[in-house]
């Protein structure tokens, strides 16, 4: 039988149907389809996918476990290096990681590397395969403060070396952006909520309510007898526009809508209690994940038109190709090459429509994109009654600005030894976005397993150098 | 799990809870707040903060608007609130010298008790004025009387102490001729507002602490967003405190209305679901 030269195609709810729910867009691979996909893996000497992996997953040997059938096998392999399959396989952007290197993409599509780790992850949680095992204690204690999936792993991994291990979470449940920011329809909360209860399963204590840099300080987690800490607080402060009219009732951030929906579940209102106002006609300003996920849980509260505005072209899209083809799919219009300057409003303050101006591309800035640069006069108004800002977010200030000693960046990213993952502050670890600005979920991990390593060492050490 | 040890109803629709919330109180400040959650459905309601004991018992008056209020002011002493994070928010700024006049209005009382205290015991002198509509909604009366040098009371139909509006008080202190270095006011918006304009003229320093519509209070989602100076702030993280004159009550006000169709039909199913449950919601 030849090798099939596009992906085995994924279950996905149709579109009709989809942006009538929050449940998930893609239902997952069963076993067959998994096993016909592994099938396409040319299971090369040096297999370059694996170097595209920001954690290195040997991802030739588990496509060839799962292709003899050894699914636990394949997932041990995984699991060695990722802890979070089921989300990894979910929301990383595969094309510009491991698919991106995949020989078979040279001349037909790569091989589906995210959906057969989503299957793997599936199938453990399913059969209730837990992997991490409890070390006996080593007598240390270790504050994890932010219950994204920076914090997840270093958990994770701390607890089975047996330190004792506490999580800290600034809102009502653990998770961070992964329960609070990325939709049902994309990863399905239980998804989450399995791996939290995988961490408490090893010991890990979660305190929810805990804000480090108000209710409690690094230093009074030293001062409790935490003898270090690891931050991974995120990137959660959103970024405005800082053009006229952003105040008007109708404008969100991406973070207030998504929260609203996905933390506060704001579409089951007035079930729940938190309630999220979607007018008719909504503009989403960006391009990325986010841009994409807003976009499309505003599809689904029933508006008659959503529109994502980008000032750059398809080509400089940060979102995964997969959510912009969903996005697209589901009848999101596409604003490319355009501007918001200006949002309108009414006499009660209430925005009533978007003066968007339209751009060309420049000369390449310093992101390596190319700059956009205004149309003159080429301005005209989008009529729209409710605006969602997702350009971008930065860490937030909270732990910084009450820790003493600890260094950032201009933008307020935490500055860190890359290899140890150690601040400024002797015993104070960071990884993940509060270190690189808005990232991806797997960089988080990663970064969160490398301080991990990098806290171990310097406990080892007697804590004193990393 | 955040237990009430104690519940005092003030006026029918406010209530004092003790709540036991050991780390909130840890580093608790006057002028910081607290976001409560009732239970697994309901909303995080941003509250100031009362008191914080250093045994880690948490005041909050809480005064029933919509449905999520009226839910926590039907609670009892021995029930517990989902959650309680704090303390948030900047602690108000603090004289050590001079006069400071204390304004509350109606169930800004509460919050400004302590900002009240921790001026006397710095030996400010503190002139507080407790102000409602009729004497049956005035509150905390002996807790702010405690803490001031001069209490003055007034309510709006005149049922106890001066017949007027906080600010007509307000206005008779400078008449008189007190010397006010700076005024702290809590209260409603129309309040605050009013309060700024009566100070704004003679150039005393008023400071407000604003309640915005929240989510996380932490930063994350900016819906607090309010005017300050022209400038856009987050009143979770860089207020709630902030200076009367420079803010932008137009908007704040604005802002302040954009759930009210919600918060009415989330009320009105509230209260159709207590009369056919006969009371128990």
């Amino acid at each position: 039988m030849p090798l099939r030269k596009t992906k085995v195609p994924m279950p996905e709810q149709p579109p009709e149907e989809r942006i009538r729910n929050f449940r998930e867009v893609a239902l997952g691979l069963t076993p067959e389809l998994a096993r016909e996909e592994a099938e396409r893996c040319l299971q090369c000497k040096n297999p370059a996918c694996e170097q595209g992996c920001p954690v290195n997953v040997r991802i030739k040997e588990f496509i060839g476990k799962l292709r003899q059938g050894d699914l636990e096998g394949a997932y041990r392999t995984i699991w060695a290096t990722n802890i979070l399959p089921s989300i990894c396989g979910r929301v990383c952007p595969q094309e510009e990681q491991c698919e991106k290197y995949c020989l078979m993409g040279k001349k037909n599509e790569p091989v589906a590397i995210g959906r057969l780790e989503r299957f793997l992850g599936d199938w453990a949680r399913e059969q209730g395969l837990r992997l991490a095992e409890k070390a006996p204690p080593n007598g240390k204690r270790v504050a994890v403060v932010g219950s994204g999936p920076a914090g997840l792993t270093c958990a994770s991994d701390l607890a089975q070396k047996g330190y004792e291990v506490t999580v800290f979470e600034a809102l009502h449940v653990p998770g961070g952006v992964l329960m609070y920011g990325i939709p049902e329809f994309r990863l399905p909360k239980a998804v989450v909520q399995a791996e939290i209860d995988g961490l408490r399963a090893l010991g890990v204590e979660i305190k929810t309510d805990v804000v480090v840099g108000k209710t409690l300080t690094v230093d009074d987690l030293f001062a409790d007898g935490y003898q270090a800490v690891f931050l991974g607080t995120g990137a959660g402060l959103p970024n405005f526009l800082g053009i006229p009219g952003e105040n008007f009732c109708g404008v969100y951030s991406a973070n207030e809508f998504l929260t609203r929906i996905n933390l506060m579940k704001g579409y089951l209102f007035p079930e729940y209690d938190t309630p999220v106002k979607c007018g008719r006609r909504v503009a989403v300003i960006g391009a990325g994940n986010v841009a994409m996920d807003a976009a499309r849980c505003a599809l689904r509260l029933g508006p008659e038109k959503v529109y994502i505005v980008y000032r750059r072209t398809w080509d400089e899209m940060p979102a995964r190709r997969e959510e912009i083809h969903h996005a697209k799919e589901e009848g999101i219009e596409f604003h490319l090459l355009t501007a918001p300057v200006e949002i309108l409003g009414d006499e009660n303050g209430w925005v009533t429509g978007m003066v968007c101006q339209r751009m060309e591309l420049g000369e390449p800035d310093a992101s390596g994109r190319r700059r956009p640069v205004p149309i003159p006069g080429s301005e005209y108004r989008l009529d729209v009654d409710t605006v969602i800002v997702a350009i971008g977010t930065t860490p937030n200030p909270l732990v910084s600005r009450s820790t003493p000693g600890l260094q950032t960046t201009s933008w307020g990213g935490l500055i860190i030894d890359e290899e140890t993952g150690m601040t400024s502050r002797p015993g104070v670890f960071a990884g993940g976005d509060s270190v690189t600005g808005a990232a991806t979920v797997i960089l988080a991990m990663g970064a969160g397993r490398r301080a991990a390593a990098g806290i171990d060492r310097y406990l080892s050490e007697g804590g004193k150098r990393a | 799990m955040f237990r009430i040890r104690k519940k005092r109803v003030l006026t029918p629709v406010t209530v004092l809870f003790e709540v036991e919330a050991p780390l909130v109180c840890r580093h608790a400040q006057p002028g910081q707040f607290v976001i409560v959650r009732l239970g697994e459905k309901s909303e995080r309601i941003p509250l100031t903060i009362m008191d914080a004991t250093r045994d880690g018992i948490l005041s909050i008056v809480i005064q029933a608007v919509g449905k999520s209020t009226r839910e926590l002011i039907s609670l009892n002493e021995g029930d517990c609130l989902a959650d309680v994070v704090g303390p948030l928010g900047q602690p108000c700024p603090l004289r050590d010298s001079g006069t400071v006049a204390v304004v509350g209005g109606g169930f800004g009382v509460a919050p400004i008790i302590p900002i009240a205290r921790a001026l006397h015991e710095r030996g400010v002198r503190v002139i507080a004025i407790n102000g409602a509509r009729t004497a049956e909604l005035l509150i905390l009366e002996e807790e702010l009387q405690a803490v001031s040098d001069r209490y003055l009371v007034s309510t709006n139909d005149g049922s106890k102490g001066i017949k007027g509006m906080v600010t007509d008080v307000l206005q008779m202190l400078i008449s008189e001729g007190e010397r006010l270095d700076e005024v702290i006011a809590i209260g409603p918006m129309v309040m605050m507002r009013a309060v700024a304009e009566v100070t704004r003229p003679h150039g005393i320093r008023t400071l407000v602490s604003l309640d915005p519509i929240m989510v996380d209070g932490t930063g994350m989602c900016g819906v607090c967003r309010v005017s300050v100076g022209g400038q856009t702030r987050f009143a979770c993280v860089d207020g709630p405190i902030f200076d009367a004159h420079q803010v932008d009550f137009d908007l704040a006000v604005r802002r302040g209305h954009m759930y009210d169709a919600e918060q009415k039909l989330a009320l009105e199913r509230y209260e159709k679901c207590r009369c056919s449950t006969g009371g128990e919601a």
